[in-house]
């Protein structure tokens, strides 16, 4: 697969208790490109995300991940190229240790036991975890527990990076950490944020859900100066263009 | 609630263990497996009023756990947990079984007791072998192991699950408990009625979660293979291993050796 293309074609999904989080969804992501998905809570953020590697099946609509279509057969190889970050940390780590944990995946790529060894150190470095890698996960503290989360995915080496909320509980220097490292990140990156002014450093592109439908897919600044649409979605300007409250009360 | 909740939490510290690194840590896990079984096998088949027979195989555990290096009082604590239950399972022996087996001075022994000794001591034999075990192996690696040696791939990943499952379990019930003692004020809560609400939600949620962490495995290359970090190969060391401790553990069961040692001291034939 050289081209990274995420396609989804009018996407549905229902859960088993009848709401219907997707309702249709389509939308192309092209090799290397940067895309945050925002919304309200609730809008269907998480459930999109969880089709793109197979975790939910589509109640209707199909996806494509590099021409390959999301099937049964193809979901191996689906989930070698796209790594997936949860929401939820304690979903994503259940080996004894760290190191453990983060080795899972490319242990069942087939590393050798060297290279898993230097890979794991590597990534646990990369996300600033280096120091836990003997302990038990459910001994972390919460950004701990997502920065190893994160250090589990990245150890895969994906071609397509998936994260939902990714910055959420991380202390200020850890979010900045992880800033640096998706824009070091060259392939695909699709991500859910209520972090706003990461979405603005990051993403040139925002796909805007709203109660299951895509609202508006577009430019970043172009969105993000749109305040009617902003509100109708239960969303604000990220702090960084809402200018400082304090100088400009002071004006005023 | 919470009191189990830290002991399975404990019981993860066990896995914790098996990352020393020891003569025994280092043996394939192959050969630690086949030779507890080898050892359960003759413990569980001595007869029920067979008891000082069996003291000669504590040898194994005291052994396995000097070498190894795991903390003696923490598997003795893990042991004790276990009591209750074989406490359940043989209290009844003395009350049934009065049949005077043993004297000793002017105390008869009914045979209720010694089967109830043999009992315990079969038990705290074997779940303490079992412990040590995963202590010195862990317990993906055991499983792995019995995979190898010809146990059916599903079971091997039922087992491995279930385990997982376990934790699962008591971390949520560990959460949901602690949700509701602290909305209750110290009271009771409502009592049978929120308790009963509180067992099913818990059983939904595990469930869950249990599957979101099962999709968690997928995403990340599961196929329903396990690989240990720890790489190794059935070697001399593990031949050599098996082999002793094998062959001491039939020996043992084969001859009585208490009596033969008592014998061979009086310089009597029994
Ligand atoms: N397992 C489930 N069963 C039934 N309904 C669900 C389930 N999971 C989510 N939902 C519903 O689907 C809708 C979308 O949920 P989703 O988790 O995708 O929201 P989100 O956009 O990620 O929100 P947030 O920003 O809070 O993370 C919600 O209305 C939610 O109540
Ligand atoms: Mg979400």
């Amino acid at each position: 697969m050289s081209h990274h293309i995420v396609e989804v074609k009018n996407l549905q999904h229902i859960y088993s208790d009848g709401t219907a989080a997707i309702k249709d969804v389509s939308f192309i992501i092209t090799h290397g490109e940067s895309v945050g998905i925002i919304g309200a809570n609730g809008a269907g953020k998480s459930t999109l995300l969880q089709h793109l590697n197979g975790s939910l099946e589509p109640t209707g609509g199909s996806i494509h991940i590099g021409h390959t279509p999301l099937t049964k057969g193809t979901l191996p190889d689906i989930r070698r190229t796209v790594g997936m970050v949860f929401q939820d940390p304690d979903d994503q780590l259940f080996m004894p240790t760290v190191f453990d944990d983060v080795a899972f995946g490319p242990l069942n790529l087939g590393y050798t036991p060297a290279d898993v060894e230097e890979r794991v150190t590597e990534v646990l470095e990369l996300v600033g975890a280096g120091h836990l890698r003997d302990k038990p996960p459910y001994h972390l503290s919460g950004g701990e527990k997502k920065r190893v989360a994160i250090a589990t995915v990245l150890s895969m080496s994906p071609d397509i990076l998936v994260m939902d909320e990714p910055t959420n509980g991380l202390d200020p220097f850890a979010r900045r950490q992880l800033i640096k490292l998706m824009r070091d990140f060259k392939h695909t990156r699709i991500f859910t944020s209520h972090d706003l002014d990461m979405v603005l450093e990051l993403c040139n592109r925002v796909i805007v859900l709203h109660e299951g439908v895509v609202r508006a897919d577009g430019p970043t600044l172009e969105i993000f100066n749109n305040d009617k649409l902003l509100s109708e979605c239960r969303l604000e300007k990220p702090f960084s263009m809402q200018g400082c409250p304090v100088c400009s009360s002071a004006i005023k | 609630m919470a009191s189990i909740h830290k002991a399975v939490l404990d019981l993860k510290s066990l896995d914790l263990l098996a990352n020393g690194n020891s003569s025994v840590h280092r043996l394939d896990a192959r050969a630690k497996v086949l030779v507890s079984l080898v050892f359960i096998l003759c413990v569980v088949s001595y007869g029920r009023y067979e008891l000082a027979v069996l003291f000669p195989f504590f040898i194994f555990p005291i052994v396995m756990i000097s070498m190894a290096g795991l903390p003696p009082l923490f598997i003795l604590k893990k042991i004790l947990l276990l009591c209750p239950f074989v406490l359940a399972v043989g209290i009844f022996n003395p009350v049934f079984d009065r049949q005077i087996l043993l004297h000793l001075g002017p105390l008869g022994i009914s045979g209720g007791w010694v089967s109830f000794a043999s009992i315990l001591t079969r038990s705290i034999l074997t779940v303490g072998t079992g412990f040590i075990l995963v202590g010195v192996t862990g317990f993906t690696a055991v499983c792995q192991a019995l995979e190898k040696l010809g146990m059916p791939r599903v079971f091997a990943v039922q087992l491995l699950f279930l385990y997982r499952y376990i934790f699962v379990l008591t971390e949520e019930s560990g959460r949901a408990s602690r949700a509701r003692e602290l909305r209750s004020c110290g009271k009771k809560g409502l009592g049978i009625h929120s308790f009963s609400s509180l067992v099913g939600h818990l059983l939904l949620r595990t469930w869950q979660r249990a599957e979101r962490i099962h999709m968690a495995m997928l995403a990340r290359g599961f196929t329903g293979e396990f690989h240990a970090s720890r790489q190794s190969g059935f070697g001399m060391p593990e031949i050599r291993f098996a082999l002793i401790w094998s062959t001491l553990f039939i020996f043992l069961r084969l001859q009585n050796v208490p009596q033969l040692l008592g014998s061979l001291i009086t310089g009597l034939n029994p």
